[in-house]
This record gives C-alpha cells, structure tokens and sequence, in this order.
C-alpha cells in the first residue's frame, strides 16, 4: 500500500517549495515539486533601463547574491556587443570566486549539515577524542580537546535552557543520523566556527562591489576605478585586503570545510546508491579567462551529458531552439500556440495565472498545473544543474584538473565512479569544486594584480554607454555557472528600453514540473526510490532535495494513497534531549 | 525531558546560579558583556538587571515575497556576531533559512513559541505580502502569507519589517506590481512595527536594534515613519566621505574615468545619497570595509520608499517622485532636490571647467584606450 507524505516547509533552503511524495514499502515511488510563490520580476523590469536591469534581476536571489547581476550585464553587453576590459573580466571572476567559497560552505555547514550532523548527540562526546580525530584529518589550529569541551559546555548550556531556537525539533535520534557522537562534536563546533567565518569572506565583495548581500554591477565593466596612487579608487591597500580575504577562504576550505565532509561522507556511503535522477547534466560553463563570447577558456567546461554516458558531450547553443520553456503544468497563461508547446526565452512570457487550490489547502491537485516553476527543456531532454553537472562535464570534457580533483575524492572515499550518480555525489561535487575554485580565484587575483603592474588600469568599457549609440532593435543572453548551476538571462532591447527579459535559472531546471511529454524534473526523479524510514520524519526526503541547493522555499507534503494526511509531529526533540 | 514541556522559564541569573556560580561570577560576566558590547562602565548595574530579569528572548522570523538577502545580512554581523546572538541573547524559534526542522515539525516549532510566549515574542517579517488574487502568489504550508502574517502578529509585543520588502514592498512592488505586493505596516495596525528599511539593511544594524532592546529592554528611538534614528537619521550625502568633493563641485563625469579614478563625487553618474536615509556612510558595510559609494558605484537608494521606480540608477537627481524623509516630506523633498539640482549645475560647471584644464594631461597618458577594446587578441 502506498501512502503519500507532505513536508511544509522545507527549511535550510532559499525560497518557498512544496513536494508531494508517494511512498509504498518504505520508500518514495513519486514524488511532485512545486514552488508556491511567485513576484514577477520578469514583468516588473519590462520597459526599464537595461543598465539597471542587473540590480532587478540580483533581487532574484539574495542568497547566490551575484550571479544575477552577472548574468543580466552580461545579456545586455552580448546584445550590445559591449566588450569588457580584462580587469573587470577578473574583478567579475573573483566576485563570482569568492561567491561560490562563501556559498558552498555556508550551504554544507547551515543549509546541509543538520540533515547529517545530530547537534543533540554531540553532548555524549568525549572532547578529547574529537580533538585526536580533529588533529588526524587536519591541520587546523582550533582543534584542542578544551576547544572541544568549550564548545560542548556552551551546546549543553543552550540545551538545559529549553529554548532549542534553530535546533528545535530537528531530527536528532533519527535511525538514519549515523555519525559518531565525536564527529556530530565537530560539526557542530564547525557549524559556528563557519558561521563566522563566512562573514570574512564576503568582505571581498564589500570592497569590489560596495556591500554584501547584492555588490554593485555596471554593464560595461566594473565601477571600482583602479587608482594606485589614490584613496579613490583600488589601490595596494585595497588590493591587499582582497588577497588575504581569499587566503584565509582557501586555508578554511582546504582544512575545515573539505577534511569535515570527507569525514562525514565516510560513514553515509550507502547514500552513493541514492538520490540518482534522471543522469542528464547539463553545464553552461564559466569563469572566462578570455572574454565571455569564447567558452573554450572558459575553466568550467561548457556541455551536455545524456543517461550519465560520460563518452560523449554535446555543445549548447543558448541561441536556438535547443532550450524551450513549458508552462503546461505552471500556474501561467498557455502559449497562444497551444498548452503543450515550448517557447525560446527570447520569445517567452510570463502571464501569471494561478489555478491551484483555494488556501488554506492540504494538497495541490497534481493532475492539474502544480508550480510556479516554468519547465526548461534541452532538445526536449530534463537537464540536471550543479556543481555535479559541471564536474561531470569537465570530467567527460576531459579536464585535466577537474579530472584529478574527482579521482581523488573517489580514492580516498574508496567509491566507485558510479556514486557520483547520487545524492551523496551532489554533495561532494560541491566541496571538489569548492577547492577548484578557490585556487582559480587566487589565479584571478594574480591575474588582475599582473595586468595593473603591465600599465593596464581600465576597468569599465564605456564607449556603448548611451543609449543614443544602441541599434533599435537587439537581443542578448547572458549565462553564467551559479553555484547552484547554470542560469541565464535572456534580453530583447527596443528603443533603448527592455522590451522583454527572461530569466531560466538553476532551480528552474532542477525542480521544475512534468513536461507535455510526463518527463520528470530532477527533484522529483531524484527523490524516486529513495527510502524513507519513518514517514513522520521524513529527513531522506530533505537531504536529496538539500543536495542540490534549492534556491526557492520549499515545502513537501506526505499522503497517504488517498490523499490521507498522515498524522502530524509535534514534538521530536522531547524523545532525545 | 523534552524542551516543549519544559514549563519553568529560567533567567540568565537562574541559570548561572544552577550551574554552580555565585552571584560574583555573574556580576563579572555582566561586567564582561558591558564591556564586550562598547558600552560605559556605568553601565554594568542595568545590564546584569536585564540579565537577572530575562530568559532569553524568543523570536519568530517569518519569509514571504523575499529573496532572503536580509537573513544573509543578519548573519554578516560582525558585532556581536550571530552566534553568539543566537545562542546567547534570544530564542530563533522560527526561522526558514536556518532551523534544522522542516515541514510539520517548523511549523509546530512556531505554534509552540506562539502559544507558549503570547504577548511575549517579537515578530520579524522578511519580505512583503502579495494581497492580489487572495494571496495565492505566496504560500507556505497551504496556508497564504497574509493568514501567517496575522496569525504570527496576533500574539507579538512587537514587530520588526526587516527590509524593503517589509518596509515597502521592495522590488516586487515595483511597478507594475503584479502581485499586488504589500508592506506590513498596511496590514497590521494594532502593534508596534520597527521599520529597517534597505536591499538589505546592514548586518550590524540589524543586529544592533536586536541587542539594545534585549540589552535595555526597550526599542531605540524611531523617528516619525518607525525607523532607528540611529541608523536613520542622516542622509548618506552628509556623511559621505566624497562629499568635500560634491561641494568643490568635482564630479565623476561617467564610470572609469580619470575623475572616477579620483574618488571624486558621484552625483552626476546617478548616485541616490542626497535623498538617501541610511547609515552606509557612517557604519558602512560589513563590520566597515566599504560601502557602494567608496568602491566607485553610486548609491542607489535602496532604503528609501518606492526606489525602484525612482530611477533610472544613472540619471543624475532632478526630479525624484515622492521620496521619504520622515515619512510626509515627499513635496520639501521635491524642492530641496529641485533647488539642489539647479544650484548645482552651475555651480559645477563653472568648478569642472577649471577642473578639466588641470587634468588635460592625464588625459593623454593613454591608460583610458577604449578604442580597441573591441578588438579580439
């Protein structure tokens, strides 16, 4: 018998979900993803400026807080046919940079670790003991048995409180929470020493872009004049500040963030058989090392791959027909050529039209339109997007230093190729390329400090700057790798206005409904047949869609096969605490 | 021993005290948290009595129409840093973006704390309320924001709109405003709502309006339309530190150029400091680091009302529609920025001539060659 459950909200994400699974003997045989909120900023940036779309579009998402902007200058500078200087090429890099080191730490420590790490079950560890594990797996400082102890005294004096705050009916003493107390200590003592670092790193931005959340864009280049000799603009002083910020970034990632998550991975193998989806990855590529219109230098590969055949790439094309948006299971207006039809998203639109339940609802009705979420298509194929897909496309691409990252982590994983295909691969593909990164970024860095020395102190291309010198009519797109995936923004500029503005992000691709064809998007193929040991408490549920990073609230609601709620869970934390 | 049914709220004293220390050791970790904090010596007496007097405070922070740039914010503060606000100076009962529970189990978190501290806990809202078409456009749990919203109010002592979006609707409720997207304070009127207006505002100020009401158990002091005077009360014009440039009549005359690369004023490149209410100039961002107008971009005004459509960001201040000073000043503002403008351009005119002269060689030195950017290597 099946039995359907309902998780509302999903938490630790960015936005509203809502998923709706099916289970029969104990694991997931359907599952339904929707989002439930809807702003329409596609609409609202229509007829405006397109020099300042970037600003509209970043409020996209405060959480990937640059890749909007990114996407959005680069749309107008490719439909403009603006070039900009190599500077601003790699202050844009290394905003980016610094963007996925925050982003992917923060993601695994505050967004990801709970599902993993029982914050109650580190009261029962032995300080000491984690303090030699710490010692073995890194060489960071903080790691004496009285750091240990200090941070199990603070845990065990916010428990005894009985306030739990954020730890609240978390899901400690569930079956599948396998860490060993010592190492659910050192999470947890991560997840606060995380929690402050990340607020260092972003400084990078605050002085490249002025602040953190949302840095400041400019369609042309970069506003932050290069002047070493003044306190005007990026001087030594400046340029300084920057490089020790991705430093500490680096030391942190290369020994918190990736000893922690091999740690932890080791003993959640079996999640290498879990959370397949559908094997399609799809990656736009990014980081230009020279210009955005050639992506053969690009240092994440461009390209597609069909049923995880990793022996053959396909090239994207974001010009043509390949990418198509549906909304035949949207709560949109239909096309005017019809319900099962795609659109390319320089011909798309966004007519909000909501027919879902009246709320307050129990459940939506899945055999009407369920989401907010529009359906992309890849010559009519589902696309998964991540730092999975980048790794597998630069892997099959046959990437050198993305190759070596991947076959290391295997080794030292002692997993075959295969759990890549999974939840627990998501989740390590995101710390491989975290460390990737972090090295190109410092390449960036090195890069920009080069070019000042060589006399090159451009940093902004302004010769396309008023609209008077713009062509009457142009079209553009601007993509870029998120760390959540690939994201594009497609413009058409009429008469020096935004006559329309489509933007397929990451999330879009990944948690979108069923197609005209009853293709499955990859949450809801990936959460198909992973097991769920306690309907109440459905956490395996909640770390197959945490390991893509959602980037939208999410909510997913259990049945029974009926349409039955299953009972509610009060209290959790009264069983183990 | 579960939490929930863990009836007796125990004061940080209480607790103290039921640890083992004496009443010394907390007049020292009083002493300690004064002095940790910044304040006067002086202060040491109020701060153990708050102390003495509260379990820690718990808040319910909900998320509508948002993008989640104010909880990135909040945790960005540097001072105190956010977990030791957390952990030590309040009870995050709800929170989308960080709790461990999801699902069932958040939302009965919420209902516990709803129930539990009625009257007591203090509401933040992230994000506005979409009120087009029922409130269909934003949901969670079933149920629409605007239901959560004054169910979650009911029970407040306070609220705090975070963000534009709480303030004023932020960028969804821009025009056209599709989703009829609405601030809090044109939904709740029974309580008192303290405004922090910004895309985002900063962390620290954040921060610091949850510290001084835990520390001395009232709000600061709001000016007319609710917000901190602290934070509020200057114009990022007067404490620019580019403004001795505005007044010498020196401006950037677009982005990049040799004037840009000066640092000099950003006026005429569109920037929104002369209208904007904020404390980016004083505090700036990131425990200091910066703020827009130090890394060369102007300010765009986004803790003012209805900024979105008072651009375009980089058309120079003329005629700006309705920004808020102190809520009802949208026509003194009208006339101030009018006059601004006008005494203004002559005045810089006649100081950029002069200006220009004296650059005119730098011009030369060929650092600036755009021409043949557009060529391909």
């Amino acid at each position: 018998m099946a039995e359907r459950i309902v998780v509302d909200p999903v938490t630790r994400i960015e936005g509203h979900l809502r998923i709706e699974a099916e289970i029969k003997d104990g694991k997931i045989v359907d599952a339904y993803s929707s989002s439930t909120m809807v702003r329409g900023l596609e609409n609202i940036v229509k007829g405006r400026d397109p020099r300042d779309v970037w600003a509209f579009a970043q409020r996209t998402c405060g959480v990937c807080t640059t890749v909007h902007a990114i996407a959005s200058v680069r749309s107008v500078e490719d439909a403009l046919g603006i070039v900009i200087p190599p500077n601003a090429e790699m202050v844009r890099n290394i905003m980016a940079g610094t963007l996925y080191m925050h982003d992917h730490c923060v993601h695994f420590y505050h967004l990801h670790a709970l599902d993993w790490v029982d914050v109650v079950n580190a009261l029962k560890a032995d300080p000491a003991e984690t303090s030699r594990i710490a010692q073995s797996i890194s060489k960071w400082p903080k790691s004496s048995p009285g750091y240990f102890s200090d941070i199990q005294n603070r845990i065990k004096k916010f428990v005894e409180s009985g306030q739990l705050g954020i730890f609240a009916n978390g899901y400690w003493g569930h079956p599948q929470m396998k860490l060993p107390a010592e190492i659910n200590l050192l999470g947890v003592a991560h997840y606060l020493e995380a929690l402050e670092w990340q607020k260092e790193i972003v400084k990078i931005h605050t002085i490249l872009g002025g602040k953190n959340p949302h840095p400041n864009y400019l369609v042309g280049g970069m506003a932050c004049a290069i002047n070493e000799e003044s306190m005007g603009g990026l001087n030594a002083e400046r340029l300084a500040h920057v490089g020790k910020l991705l430093k500490q970034g680096r030391d942190f990632i290369n020994q918190v963030y990736i000893p922690d998550l091999l740690a932890i991975a080791s003993f959640y193998k079996d999640w290498g058989a879990i959370g397949k989806g559908i094997g399609n990855y799809m990656s736009y590529g990014d980081f230009p090392t020279n210009g955005y219109s050639d992506p053969s230098n690009f240092k994440f590969p461009q390209g597609v791959i069909l049923n995880r055949d990793l022996s053959k790439v396909y090239d994207v094309d974001h010009r043509n027909e390949d990418i198509e948006e549906f909304v035949n299971n949207s709560w949109y207006d239909n096309y005017t050529e019809g319900a099962d039809t795609g659109r390319h998203p320089w011909d798309g639109e966004t007519n909000i039209k909501y027919s879902g339940p009246k709320p307050p609802y129990e459940h939506l009705d899945i055999s009407q339109k369920y989401s907010f979420i529009k359906t992309p298509r890849w010559k009519g194929n589902a696309m998964e997007v991540g730092p999975l897909a980048r790794l597998l496309v630069g892997y099959a691409r046959g990437n050198k230093e993305i190759q070596n990252a991947v076959n290391g982590a295997l080794t030292h994983l002692d997993v075959p190729v295969e759990a890549l295909f999974s939840t627990l691969g998501r989740t390590a593909a995101r710390g491989i390329e975290t460390q990737l990164v972090a090295d190109w970024t410092m390449e960036f860095y090195n890069q920009l400090l080069t070019n000042i020395k060589n006399g090159d102190a451009r940093m902004a291309n302004m010769e396309l700057w008023e609209p008077s010198k713009w062509p009457a009519e142009a079209k553009g797109v601007g993509f870029t790798e998120a760390p959540r995936g690939g994201l594009a923004h497609w413009i058409r500029i009429k008469d020096g206005k935004t006559e329309n503005y489509q933007q397929v992000v990451p999330t879009t691709w990944n948690a979108s409904p069923r197609d005209p064809k009853g293709q499955l998007s990859a949450y809801e193929s990936a959460l198909i047949g992973t097991p769920v040991a306690d309907p109440e408490l459905p956490l395996e549920i909640i770390r197959t869609i945490h390991s893509f990073d959602p980037c939208l609230a999410c909510a997913v609601h259990l049945y029974d096969e009926h349409g039955k709620h299953i009972s509610r869970v009060t209290n959790i934390s009264s069983c183990i605490v | 021993m579960g939490t929930q049914q863990k009836s007796k709220r125990e004061t940080y004293f209480e607790s103290i005290i039921s640890h083992g220390y004496n009443r010394r050791d907390f007049m020292k970790f009083a002493s300690f948290i004064t002095a940790y904090m910044g304040l006067e010596h002086s202060m040491i007496g109020q701060v153990a009595k708050s102390l003495e007097a509260s379990y820690r405070l718990p808040i319910i922070w909900e998320h509508y129409q948002e993008c989640t740039c104010c909880s990135e914010s909040f945790i960005r503060s540097d001072h105190p840093i956010v977990s030791d606000i957390i952990l030590d100076n309040v009870s995050l009962d709800y929170t989308e973006t960080l709790m461990a529970a999801s699902g069932h189990q958040a939302e009965a978190a919420k209902h516990d704390t709803m129930k539990k501290y009625y009257g007591e806990y203090i509401l933040c809202v992230e994000g506005s309320v979409p009120m087009g078409a029922d409130g269909v456009y934003c949901t969670i749990a079933g149920k629409t924001a605007l239901q959560h919203l004054k169910d979650a109010a009911e029970g407040a002592k306070l609220i705090i709109a975070w963000g534009s979006c709480a303030t004023n609707g932020c960028v969804q409720g821009a025009k056209p405003n599709p989703t009829n997207a609405t601030p809090i304070h044109k939904i709740i009127k029974n309580k008192p709502i303290v405004k922090m207006p910004g895309c985002p505002p900063i962390g620290e100020a954040m921060a610091a309006l949850i510290v001084h009401y835990v520390t001395f158990g009232r709000l600061p002091e709001l000016d007319r339309s609710g917000r901190p005077k602290a934070f509020y009360g200057k114009r990022v014009h007067d404490t620019c530190y580019r403004r001795p440039y505005f007044d010498a009549g020196l401006f950037a005359e677009t982005f990049d150029d040799e004037n840009a690369k000066e640092g000099y004023c950003l006026y005429k490149v569109g920037c929104k400091g002369p209208t904007t209410y904020n404390a980016c100039g004083s505090m700036k961002w990131n425990n200091g680091v910066s703020f827009p107008i130090q890394s060369g971009h102007g300010c765009i005004g986004c803790s003012e009302a209805n900024f979105w459509d008072n651009g375009p960001f980089y058309e120079r201040l003329t005629n700006i529609p309705g920004f808020s000073i102190e809520g009802n000043a949208d026509k003194v503002g009208k006339v101030a920025a009018g006059a601004v403008a006008a005494g203004l351009t002559a005045h810089a005119i006649a100081a950029n001539v002069s200006k220009y002269k004296e650059l005119k060689g730098r011009y030369t030195k060929g650092k600036l060659d755009y021409k043949n950017l557009d060529k391909k290597k």
